[in-house]
């Protein structure tokens, strides 16, 4: 008992949905769902409360979709800085206890709070966090704890909203074991597809399994999974200032309206180049290869990749990639609906370079002056103060501040 | 519900002390009509929902001609949860 772990998962209650009836009270007690804005085709719904829930609204529903499930729906458009702004603030709220606060998303975090009895046990640390959030911030959270990571979340999806879960050891067989694996992290509609398969349908009877079955059937994850049925997952909570090594960096947009040429398409990779080639600056990276993710009008996809002859962080030539390879790649079947570029293979800007015999290097080298310089202008005078004269004029993009949004990344292992 | 609906969230122009410890002392509230409130007392001040208006900051607890009343500050922006009769 004395070295059991202690760890604490948080999850914010329809966060945005709450942000909002929080930030408005006129829409309390009203089903209310936020949705993208349908001009921008991103008529979807994003977050719902729970009377829209109860109405059957679901996540990803389209607007007209919700409308038909709830006649008395109130749609109202995001707001991603008050998001992110109530994000921080709760996990100022988390960072009083523990500095081993990990996010996983904006609205979830774990805790870990092994060891530590100064303020209380696991549960009075959750009765305290989910009282100074409501109090302080308005809004309401689910918590889960339990002595790993796994089942700390699943606890926190038990019971909601503003209520905590606890999982022992004593418990979990008994309370986890029953749920359908699909409630498991990691296990999605693939996953929860081959498991039915085989006839596993809940978390005890893939817990049952000889884990050497689950690796041929998987592979690592197999493994993995097996811990997470049967509690043995040992992954860390990390340090709240761990920030992950980046493996790519990319940026996507769905556009206002399909791309209908080639033109259209390379201008909106070279806007998006501008964005992944200063990002790559600041974490001091460059490229060796570059990543297009093309989605057609009838919303199939496609994802393509190669090689630069060179190590970059230019946005001209991280386009450029990107543009010949969707020349050469894209078969004009269907109109463009979005588009994703991704610098990738990246190392540390200062790592020693082959030249190559067929790149004009000292040309390169002015280009690299140049976008010092339109850095510089940029970091002083704002995004905006300097631009290529191929990106102005409509570019079908939307620009609602959704960049700045924090999406989940694997948890850490 | 209605209990709600009595408040406003009105933004008000604040005179406040600013301690060399680092602490705001808020001193007047002046209404956009110009009415002006002397602030007797500073009872409390904590971080905290203003759930009558909607939004959060730092709550003042303050009490002014006898009444005890909160003052927000978010962003620094200051605003009180004001009856109608001031809207």
């Amino acid at each position: 008992m004395a070295n059991q772990r202690v760890i604490l998962h948080s999850d914010m209650n329809s966060f945005y949905a709450s942000v909002e009836m929080m930030l408005d009270p006129s829409l309390r007690g009203k089903p209310v769902a936020v949705c993208g804005s349908t001009e921008n085709r991103h008529g979807i719904i994003l977050a719902k409360s729970e009377l829209a829930k109860k109405a059957g609204v679901k996540t990803g529903m389209v607007n007209w979709e919700a409308r038909q499930c709830c006649r008395d729906l109130i749609l109202v458009p995001p707001q991603y800085d008050q998001y992110l702004k109530y994000s921080k603030l709760a996990h100022e709220i988390y960072y009083r206890y523990t500095d081993l606060v990990e996010p996983f998303g904006m609205d979830e975090c774990w805790l870990d709070w092994t060891g530590s009895s100064v303020f209380g046990s696991g549960m009075e640390i959750a009765e305290a966090i989910r009282k100074s959030v409501r109090e302080e911030l308005g809004l309401t959270v689910s918590i889960g704890v339990s002595f790993n990571k796994i089942f700390a979340k699943l606890g926190s999806d038990m019971k909601k909203p503003d209520a905590i879960t606890e999982i022992s050891k004593e418990a979990y067989q008994e309370m986890v074991w029953p749920l359908p694996a699909s409630d498991l992290i990691y296990v999605g509609r693939a996953t929860t597809r081959r498991l039915a398969g085989y006839g596993i349908r809940t978390v005890g009877q893939l817990a049952a399994l000889e884990p050497e079955l689950l690796r041929r059937w998987f592979g690592i994850n197999g493994i993995k999974l097996w811990q997470y049925a049967n509690g043995t997952d040992a992954s860390r909570v990390m340090h709240k200032d761990f920030v992950s090594p980046i493996k790519s960096i990319g940026h996507g947009i769905t556009c206002n309206a399909d791309l209908e040429n080639e033109t259209e398409v390379f201008k909106v990779m070279f806007e998006l180049s501008q964005d992944v080639g200063h990002r790559l600056r600041v974490h001091e990276l460059s490229a060796q290869g570059v990543q297009i993710f093309i989605r057609s009008k009838d919303l199939s996809y496609k994802q393509f990749q190669c090689r630069l002859p060179v190590r970059t962080q230019l946005p001209s030539e991280i386009s450029t990639a990107g543009y010949q390879l969707f020349q050469n790649k894209y078969r004009w079947d269907q109109p463009v609906r979005a588009v994703t570029i991704r610098a990738t293979e990246l190392q540390p800007q200062n790592a020693a370079d082959q030249l190559s015999l067929y790149v004009d290097n000292a040309r390169r080298d002015r280009r690299i002056r140049l976008q010092d310089t339109v850095e510089e202008v940029r970091q002083r005078f704002g995004k905006g103060a300097l631009t290529y004269g191929v990106l102005m004029g409509n570019l079908k993009m939307p620009d609602d501040g959704r960049d700045t949004v924090r999406m989940p990344s694997p948890m850490y292992q | 519900m209605e209990k709600h609906d009595l408040r406003r969230k009105v933004f008000v122009d604040v005179i406040v002390q600013h301690r060399k410890t680092g602490e705001k002392k808020p001193l007047y509230i002046i209404f956009e009509d110009g009415r002006q409130y002397e602030i007797d007392k500073l009872c409390a001040c904590r971080r905290a929902a203003a759930s009558k208006v909607g939004g959060t900051g730092i709550r003042y607890t303050i009490r002014v001609r006898g009444q005890e009343t909160f003052l927000f500050e978010d962003e620094d922006l200051w605003f009180v949860e004001a009856k109608n009769l001031h809207a």
